[in-house]
């Protein structure tokens, strides 16, 4: 429950107050426009659903925004420098900023949609009221005419049109309409190209798509436009609906019910809107900046399984472990920025990638660098970053066991050369004394330059007689047949058939109650920080061995699970 | 974007104006609009889209992810033979389904997006897609290598039973040699 509190706990406040701020503003507004009297007159053509078309309208002031916020990486990075002094539990909120933006999402389309099934309502009242259809009180509102004495309350003014047409043509030639069915459409289109199916496999329909944002802002902007929605307004002598609503035919002849009336307030979203906006330019303007700043390329490697390393140099340019950056190359795409987590350790004076063969841009990416001539610089690159939260909480445990899957064993090369670095110069940051590294992988395609890594890691530590700082075990999950055979075959050889390394790979998954038991007993009294980078499904596995395994015990080893989110 | 199957996109973008159609249509049937008939229409059309929409293609590339519960909606969908395999089908389909939304408000919005669905869908079978069922696999059925199913019908050779039984008088002649030699 602890560690629910610790690893959940101001993300599931943050939720709470938003949700909250969102169910005010709907509650607050609703009332607002069910309850007021200025709108009694309005509510008696419309019913309630002006009550429901204001409400969501409210919500969606504040949650568009929102959602330009989460989104703005730059300025997210500049408050998490900011942030050094509250907590790492607070800069990890900035991390889960996508998954903010998206939950925003979902609340605009669903308020849209509550929205414009209002509006829908209230058009075709007004046109009802318009054309007789109702009581003599929404007769006679209906006809107050928009001239130079009297103004108007149904927006619906013109009745030549057929009447089946008129709510369209009403919608088509207000600002309001048409802003509001063209960036209903923007929105629709963004939803199904963010869909996550779309998302995953054709990232470019995605990412263009969502430019449509654009649109969809500049027409809320102007949304509001068009004093649509309409209230009573003071007049002198007072109109009181209570004594005239049902005199309608004598307003304007007796002194206590003059005619009333009617009209809308400005725009206002742009209130809202506006700061979000300017921030959002601020980025983009930002993004644009630091492409334009140089980076020079200190080496590139093509590593087997097409794994393409790249060690870049850009000036004042300075990084945490686990930390990622985007990457831009105009001779592939000029509008594209993909990211990749950073491989090399800040001691170090460039920053490096390992870039895979993933799809059309790291492809044409890794193309373009084969056909280079030796020693010749690359394409012009652009880097934005670097950005997430960095993993230092590493460094604080004296026996840390890091398991890394798949692909998430890239932020620990970062995090190992770190380590390895920070031991040499003994920094007094590092506290870990032992290592216990898992990495558990289906093949070693695409990972060869890791096991690279270890190995000159490992070449390292036994020259200076450090052998056992770092226990590292290979897990190949995805063995066959051939696999075991060369194995037995290869059994009494030195080194590992798979990865060179002394230590010989594993076949299938770790035990982990093994391997716990086995951290336990060779380092009784300590503290053991527990870091994954890989599915979730694991980390909940972890998540008890940790507690299963520690113990109150001062003198017994206690486990930590950190949760990262690398 | 040169992998990119439009037919994807052409398919969420279908699926979500059948539930806008259908949506706009309830409303409109429900506020018993003037011509709501219109509405009515876009019930139908909506819930038909949507049913026609469910099921997701088999991609030419990649895994293909099914929507939950979709495979007797694949099986339905398959028995049309040509008629839903080809794109140019389904884009002229939409593109006729929702000009009758068109006549109401509550169901414009479900038209235009019906529209640009069948636009997507028409781009994709210009690229020569086409939709695909996706089906359980077979399970393949490992059949054992045949040296199993001839297991040896002799028993391994064997010197006679005078050397084999054990000389415990004579432990070191008992020993016997080899005819292959054993280890280094």
């Amino acid at each position: 429950m602890g560690n629910w509190i610790i690893n959940h706990g101001l993300t599931s406040f943050i939720l709470v107050v938003w949700m909250g701020i969102n169910i005010f503003l709907f509650v607050w507004f609703y009332l607002f426009y069910d309850l007021g009297d200025s709108y009694y007159y309005t509510r008696h053509l419309l019913g309630s659903a002006l009550a429901w078309a204001r409400a969501p309208a409210a919500v969606l002031n504040f949650n568009c925004m929102l959602i330009l916020l989460p989104v703005c990486r730059n300025l997210l990075s500049l408050l998490r420098g900011s942030f050094v002094c509250c907590g790492r539990t607070m800069r990890k909120q900035l991390d889960k900023n996508l998954s903010f933006h998206k939950l925003v999402a979902y609340m605009i389309a669903l308020m849209t949609a509550v929205h414009m099934i209002a509006h829908l309502l209230n058009v075709e009242w007004y046109n009802n009221s318009r054309r007789g259809g109702y009581d003599k009180l929404s007769t006679a509102l209906s006809n107050l005419e928009d001239t130079d004495n009297t103004t108007y309350l149904n927006p619906i003014r013109k009745t030549d049109v057929d009447a089946q047409q008129t709510p369209t043509y009403f919608v088509f030639t207000t600002i309001a309409g048409l802003t509001g069915v063209i960036i209903t459409l923007a929105l629709i289109l963004i939803i199904t190209s963010s869909m996550e199916v779309i998302r995953r496999s054709y990232f470019e329909v995605f990412w263009y798509t969502h430019h449509l944002f654009v649109i969809f802002f500049a027409g809320l902007v102007f949304h509001g436009a068009g004093f649509i929605v309409r209230k009573q307004l003071t007049t002198d002598p007072p109109h009181n609906y209570t004594l005239c609503k049902d005199r309608s035919e004598e307003w304007g002849r007796i002194p206590e019910c003059p005619i009333p009336k009617f009209g809308g307030g400005p725009a206002q979203t742009w209130w809202w809107v506006i700061g979000p906006m300017v921030l959002y330019l601020c980025e983009r303007l930002l993004r644009f900046i630091r492409y334009m700043q140089t980076v020079q390329y200190r080496k590139i490697v093509m590593h087997p399984s097409k794994v393409l390393e790249l060690q870049l140099v850009r000036d004042g340019f300075k990084m945490e472990v686990g930390q990622y950056v985007f990457l831009n190359c105009p001779a592939i795409s000029q509008l594209e920025w993909h990211p990749f987590t950073m491989t090399s350790a800040p001691e170090e004076d460039f920053f490096s990638v390992h870039i895979r063969s993933a799809g059309d841009w790291t492809d044409r990416l890794i193309d373009i660098m084969q056909h280079l001539p030796e020693g010749a610089q690359g394409p012009k690159m652009g880097v934005d970053g670097p950005f997430g939260t960095a993993s230092e909480d590493v460094f604080d445990y004296e026996v840390s066991m890091l398991v890394g899957a798949g692909i998430g064993v890239t932020p620990f090369a970062s995090i190992l050369k770190s380590i390895w670095y920070k031991f040499k110069t003994s920094n007094p940051n590092l506290h870990t004394r032992k290592i216990y590294f898992y990495w558990l992988c289906r093949e070693t395609h695409a990972f060869e330059w890791f096991a690279d890594l270890l190995q000159v890691l490992e070449r390292e530590m036994e020259e200076r007689g450090m052998g056992d700082f770092l226990t590292y075990k290979l897990y190949l999950t995805g063995w066959d047949q051939s696999h075991a055979t060369h194995a037995w075959v290869h059994f009494d050889d030195d080194t590992d058939v798979v990865t060179g390394l002394k230590q010989k790979t594993h076949y299938g998954r770790p035990v982990w109650d093994k391997e716990f038991e086995q951290v336990c007993k060779e380092n009784p009294a300590s503290t053991v920080g527990t870091f994954l980078c890989g599915p979730a499904v694991l980390g909940k596995v972890l998540e008890k061995k940790c507690a299963n395994f520690s113990d109150v015990d001062p003198r017994k080893t206690r486990f930590y699970f950190n949760k990262e989110n690398f | 974007m040169g992998k990119i199957e439009w037919a994807m996109w052409a398919n969420e973008q279908a699926l979500a104006s059948g539930l806008i159609l259908l949506t706009g249509g309830i409303v409109g049937v429900a506020g018993q609009f003037r011509g709501w008939q219109f509405a009515a229409y876009a019930i139908a059309a909506g819930a038909f889209v949507c049913l026609l929409e469910y099921p997701r293609s088999k991609r030419t590339k990649g895994t293909s992810v099914e929507r939950t519960g979709q495979y007797c909606f694949t099986v339905c969908v398959k028995s049309f033979g040509p008629l839903t395999r080809n794109y140019y089908v389904r884009a002229f389909l939409h593109a006729a389904l929702s000009v009758p939304a068109g006549f109401l408000l509550a169901t414009v919005l479900g038209c235009v997006c019906l529209g640009i669905a069948s636009l997507i869908y028409l781009a994709a079978a210009i690229r020569g897609e086409h939709w695909e069922p996706i089906l359980p696999k077979k399970e393949m059925v490992r059949k054992p290598d045949d040296s199993m199913k001839n297991p040896p019908q002799n028993p391994p050779p064997r010197p006679p039973p005078e050397t084999r039984r054990k000389r415990v008088d004579d432990l070191e002649g008992a020993a016997y040699d080899n005819p292959i030699p054993v280890g280094e």
